[in-house]
């Protein structure tokens, strides 16, 4: 894959490469992060010196369905070692998608100095680089958050039925079976998470999974401006959400818009297709 | 009441003692280090899509081989090599289902996975290890149908 400044990337500085990963493991100020659906990975092995941030037990709160608070991210901070002047770079498994998630939700507390490392563990993996079991030794920061701002990134279910009634730009990340609600009917998944199969009206369609490479790495801004721009018809400067089924694969989409293809207001719906399809009275399309 | 093969319900009973996160994912990984790729002598890649495990991301094939006894014996392999969770399953699944009575392999419920894999894995990958799962059992019973 070619050099991520070479890219035309809006925004470059939020991707990181392998080799940048391994030329500053040591330094001050930097923290390596994995964040992985699959929960055996890390402890398998792992970058040394990266801590874990686990979407279940880090990132949720464990009794509503909302994402930690103020001063549960503070206290996660802390735990991984991270002031407010830390630059803090996630890397994971499919393609990213974990670690874009764990970065979206580090922007709602505004900590914005958070890059991907381009290609994720696979790539690093396969490049045979060092890989670890032992967890670092972490000395806890103190970390003063703001408290989360879900008003500029996140997209809440009647903020999104607006959105809609204004015929906004609406981006569906799921696989085309989930789009089009086929999936509910297919023998040996009695259940989706939904009651209904389907999409949001007037979403486009396109899996999360474009954006990426077979390495996992992310395409070009060109490769990207011909499926977003060209193909469905984005404008970058419209207000634009994404969604999927609970919000991690769309925040690999945001984090693409927003970052690589400079979308000045794009928004992660995180309630997603688990709350939409389940509402009373939201409409949808097959 | 068939029950389950005896060294599923091991693990079983192993996997409900359990009471930590690291507990758990410690065992899982030290039950994948077990994974053994199917042998070239039964199938080499690319695979027969026949064989592929719908719904499983991690890529994972399921052969299930006749014994002369009228069991079957069953192997694997999983694509992804992140797919860590996906190769602890088939690692328990083969030890616990090859040379099984088809009856205990066909009333394995797909359920087993959160025991293995507790309650908080993503839909998903809750989804693909219980298609794994299903796959097995599927395969037990059309052997059961030709007997």
């Amino acid at each position: 894959m070619s050099d991520i400044n070479s890219r035309g990337y809006t925004n470059p500085d939020k991707l990181v490469s392998t080799d940048w990963v391994a030329a500053n493991l040591n330094e001050a100020g930097i923290r390596i992060i994995e964040s992985n659906e699959d929960p055996l990975l890390y402890p398998s092995g792992h970058i040394p010196g990266a801590v874990e941030v686990d979407w279940v037990k880090d990132l949720n709160d464990p009794l509503r369905r909302d994402y930690l608070d103020k001063s549960g991210f503070e206290a996660l901070a802390s735990r991984i070692g991270i002031t407010s002047e830390t630059t803090v770079v996630f890397y994971g498994d499919k393609s990213n998608w974990w670690a874009t998630y764990a970065l979206w939700v580090f922007e709602l507390f505004g900590h914005s100095n958070a890059k991907v490392m381009d290609g994720g563990r696979l790539k690093w993996a396969e490049e045979g680089r060092e890989l670890t079991r032992e967890k670092p030794s972490i000395s806890p920061t103190s970390y003063s958050a703001p408290e989360r701002d879900d008003s500029q990134i996140r997209a809440f279910r009647d903020g999104v039925l607006a959105h809609i009634q204004d015929h906004g730009q609406l981006v569906d990340v799921r696989s085309p079976g989930e789009y089009t609600g086929e999936k509910l009917h297919m023998e040996g998944y009695p259940q989706e998470g939904a009651v209904r199969g389907g999409h949001i009206p007037g979403a486009d369609n396109v899996p999360w999974s474009r954006a990426a490479n077979e390495d996992g790495t992310f395409k070009t801004a060109a490769e990207l401006r011909a499926i977003y721009l060209d193909e469905i018809g984005l404008n970058p400067e419209q207000p634009t959400v994404a969604y999927c089924r609970i919000g991690e694969r769309s925040s690999h989409t945001w984090f693409v818009l927003r970052n690589l293809l400079g979308f000045s207001d794009v928004r992660n719906y995180d309630g997603s297709w688990t709350e939409w399809g389940n509402s009373v009275g939201l409409p949808i399309e097959k | 009441m068939p029950g389950y093969p005896p060294k599923l319900q091991d693990y079983l009973d192993d996997f409900g003692f359990i009471s930590t996160r690291d507990e758990r994912i410690d065992f899982l990984i030290a039950i994948s280090d077990d994974f053994e790729p199917v042998p070239a002598s039964v199938a080499t890649k690319p695979y027969e899509e026949a064989q592929r495990v719908i719904g499983c991301e991690s890529e994972a094939f399921v052969w299930a081989i006749d014994r002369p006894d009228g069991t079957l014996d069953f192997h694997f392999d999983v694509l992804n090599p992140q797919g860590l969770s996906a190769m602890a399953m088939c690692a328990i699944l083969d030890q616990s289902c090859s040379g099984a009575p088809l009856e205990q392999v066909a009333a394995i419920n797909g359920e087993v996975v959160f025991t293995f894999f507790g309650k908080d894995i993503s839909m998903g990958k809750g989804r693909g290890l219980t298609e794994i799962i299903n796959a097995v059992v599927y395969a037990a019973n059309q052997r059961l149908a030709r007997l």
